[in-house]
C-alpha cells in the first residue's frame, strides 16, 4: 500500500475566460522511503497537483479525482477540520521562497514552536528543547541563539533550513518540497539537497520534489514524473529517464540542458515539439 | 580581430555603511581590485555566489555606479563617472539587461514606448523613425509588430526578457552587460533566450559580460571566465582552462556543488544509496 495514492486527479480553475484545467487526469503514488520528483516547466500543473493534496487551493479551484488516499485517509471525503489534523503533521510542505514563507514579525523560535504546540500539544519546556534539537538537525550553528532571531537576520539558505525544521518538526510521513532550492546559490543548493535526502533516509519519509531543474532530479530522485500542460508525459525510475527517455517531451527537456549542447546552438523544446507533434499526438 | 572593448585595471569599490545613531560608520569593500581585458565579439562570464560583488562590478561596467579607485577603459578611453559627465555617445555604447524581466519593465508603458524611449532620450530621430526601428527590433528578437501596442503584463517571462534585450539593443551598443539574464526562466525558455543572445552576438558583433551563478550556462556561452569570491577574483582564464583545470579551492567547491545529470553520476549515487540502506 502506497503512502500517497492519487488516481485520475484533475484540477480546474474558474476564470473570466471560462474553466481552465491546470491538471488533467494525473495518476501518482509515493511509497514511504521513496523520493519522487515531479518535473515540468512553469504552468505544467506540478505545484497545483500537490497543493490539491494539501488542501491549499483557493475556492475558485475544483478538484476531482477517482481516489486520493494518504496513509489510509481518504482526502476527498475529509472535512476541513480532519484535514487540518493531518496537514502540517503527517504531510508537510516546503516552498520556494524561504523569506516569504516565514512570518517577518515573529522569531524563528516562535514559528517553530507553534507547530509543536498545535500538533503535538507539547508544553513550553519540551517545545523549547525540541526546537533546539530540530535546528541542530538541519545544521544551524548556535541554535539556542538562533531561536530568538527574526527571519530578516538570516540568509536565504538559513531561512530554508528553518522551513525544513518546521516541516519535519512532527516527524511527517510525507514531505513535499516545492522548488526548495530555486532561489538559492549552487553551493547552498547542494547543502539543502543533501540535507533533505539525508533527513528523508534517516526518518524514512516519503519525499516529493517538485522542480524544473533536471540537475536537481538527477541528484535526488528515485523515480520521476514528467508533466507538461497538466498531463503526465512520462513516469520512470531516474536512471531509465536519463538513459532512455521515452516521451519526446522528456527528450526535448534533456536536450535543452546547456551541458548537453551539441553544436553552437541549444535545441529548444519548442522546435522539438513542432517536429514531434504531428506523429506523436502530443498536446501543443 | 583583437580590438579590446573593455578593460579594467585594479577596480575597487567601497560602500559606506552607516553604523546607526551611535555606531561608527564602516566601509565595506565589495570589489577588491579586479583587472581584466575583453576583446570585441567575445563573452566574459563572471561567476560567483550572492554577495561576491559580481553585480557591483556589473554596475560599474555599465556606468551606473562609479568605481572608488582603479581604471575602467571602454574602447581604450579611460572613464570615471565620478569625475566626468557621461556623454550620450558613451551611454549608447554600454547597455545592461537585468535578471528579473518582471521588474525591469514599467507596467504602464506599452512595448512600443519601452523600445522607443532610448531613442527619444539619446537621439534626434523623429517619431516615425523611432516607430520603424522599434518594429524592426521586435522582429529581430523573435516577437512581432503586433506586440507594439501591448503592455508588459500580456507577455510571459521569456518574452519579457526578449523585450528587455530588444530595448538594450535599440541604440546599437557595442557592449552588453547581462546580469543573470536567464536565471528566472524555465529550462526550455532559457535555451531559447541563450540562442537568441548567441544569434545577436554573431549578427552585431556584440561583446557580452555575462554575470551568472549557473556553471552549465557559463560553460555553454562564455569565452572567458572570471570566478569571484568575496570581492576578489580567484580564477580568471579561458573557459577551457577554468573548466578543465580549476586552480582555486572555491572554484573546485563550485564545480562539486553543480548538479551532475549524466547517467554515470546518477548510477554512482543510486549505488551509494543502496549500500547505505
Amino acid at each position: 500500500m502506497a503512502l500517497l495514492e492519487i488516481k485520475n486527479l484533475s484540477v480546474g480553475f474558474d476564470t473570466s475566460a471560462g474553466l481552465f484545467m491546470a491538471v488533467q487526469g494525473i495518476d501518482l503514488s509515493v511509497d514511504a522511503r521513496e523520493v519522487l520528483a515531479i518535473v515540468g516547466e512553469s504552468g505544467s500543473g506540478k505545484s497545483v497537483a500537490m497543493l490539491a493534496v494539501m488542501g491549499l487551493l483557493p475556492k475558485t479551484a475544483t478538484v476531482t479525482a477517482d481516489s486520493m488516499i494518504f496513509d489510509g485517509h481518504n482526502l476527498l471525503t475529509m472535512t476541513t477540520k480532519q484535514r487540518r489534523e493531518i496537514v502540517g503533521r503527517d504531510v508537510a510542505m516546503i516552498f520556494q521562497e524561504p523569506m516569504a514563507s516565514l512570518n517577518p514579525c515573529f522569531t524563528v523560535g516562535f514559528q517553530l514552536e507553534e507547530v509543536l504546540q498545535v500538533h503535538m500539544k507539547m508544553d513550553a519546556k519540551a517545545r523549547r528543547k525540541r526546537a533546539i534539537e530540530l535546528l541542530q538537525q538541519v545544521g544551524i550553528p548556535t541554535p539556542e541563539e538562533r531561536l530568538n532571531s527574526f527571519p530578516h537576520q538570516m540568509s536565504g539558505g538559513q531561512c530554508q533550513r528553518v522551513m525544513i525544521a518546521i516541516a519535519i518538526a512532527c516527524n511527517p510521513k510525507l514531505l513535499i518540497a516545492d522548488e526548495p532550492t530555486t532561489a538559492l546559490d549552487v553551493t547552498i543548493q547542494k547543502q539543502i539537497l543533501d540535507l533533505l535526502v539525508s533527513l528523508q533516509a534517516k526518518h524514512g519519509m516519503g519525499l516529493i520534489m517538485i522542480t524544473h531543474d533536471m540537475g536537481v532530479v538527477a541528484e535526488t530522485a528515485d523515480r520521476v514524473i514528467v508533466q507538461y500542460k497538466g498531463r503526465k508525459m512520462e513516469e520512470a525510475d531516474v536512471l531509465t529517464l536519463f538513459e532512455a527517455p521515452k516521451s519526446p517531451y522528456t527528450r526535448a527537456l534533456l536536450s535543452a540542458l546547456p551541458e548537453n549542447a551539441t553544436g553552437d546552438r541549444l535545441s529548444t523544446v519548442a522546435d522539438f515539439m513542432k517536429n514531434e507533434a504531428a506523429n506523436a499526438g502530443v498536446p501543443s | 580581430m583583437s580590438e579590446i572593448v573593455l578593460e579594467g585595471r585594479n577596480i575597487i569599490r567601497d560602500y559606506h555603511v552607516s553604523g546607526g545613531m551611535f555606531g561608527k560608520a564602516k566601509a565595506v569593500r565589495a570589489v577588491k581590485g579586479v583587472s581584466f581585458t575583453l576583446e570585441r565579439g567575445k563573452t566574459l562570464a563572471i561567476v560567483g555566489e550572492s554577495g561576491c560583488g559580481k553585480s557591483t562590478l556589473g554596475r560599474i561596467l555599465t556606468l551606473i555606479d562609479p568605481q572608488t579607485s582603479g581604471e575602467l577603459l571602454i574602447e581604450g578611453k579611460p572613464i570615471n563617472i565620478a569625475r566626468d559627465r557621461v556623454t550620450h555617445e558613451l551611454r549608447r555604447k554600454v547597455q545592461i539587461i537585468f535578471q528579473n524581466p518582471y521588474g525591469s519593465l514599467n507596467p504602464r508603458q506599452k512595448i512600443g514606448e519601452v523600445l522607443g524611449e532610448p531613442l527619444l532620450l539619446n537621439t534626434k530621430k523623429t517619431a516615425a523613425e523611432r516607430r520603424d526601428l522599434a518594429m524592426q527590433m521586435l522582429v529581430k528578437v523573435g516577437l512581432g509588430p503586433e506586440h507594439y501596442n501591448r503592455y508588459p503584463h500580456m507577455f510571459s517571462g521569456g518574452q519579457r526578457q526578449r523585450i528587455a534585450i530588444a530595448r538594450a539593443l535599440m541604440l546599437s551598443p557595442s557592449l552588453l552587460v547581462l546580469d543573470e539574464p536567464v536565471s528566472a526562466l524555465d529550462l526550455s525558455v532559457q535555451a531559447q533566450v541563450l540562442n537568441l543572445l548567441a544569434d545577436l552576438q554573431d549578427e552585431f558583433n556584440l561583446t557580452y559580460v555575462f554575470i551568472s551563478h549557473d556553471l552549465s550556462v557559463v560553460r555553454y556561452i562564455a569565452d572567458e571566465v572570471m570566478v569571484m569570491y568575496y570581492g576578489e577574483v580567484v580564477e580568471y582564464g579561458t573557459r577551457d582552462e577554468v573548466f578543465s583545470n580549476p586552480q582555486h579551492n572555491y572554484t573546485k567547491t563550485l564545480f562539486a556543488a553543480t548538479p551532475k545529470s549524466d547517467v554515470a553520476s546518477i548510477r554512482a549515487r543510486l549505488e551509494k544509496k543502496k549500500a547505505a540502506a
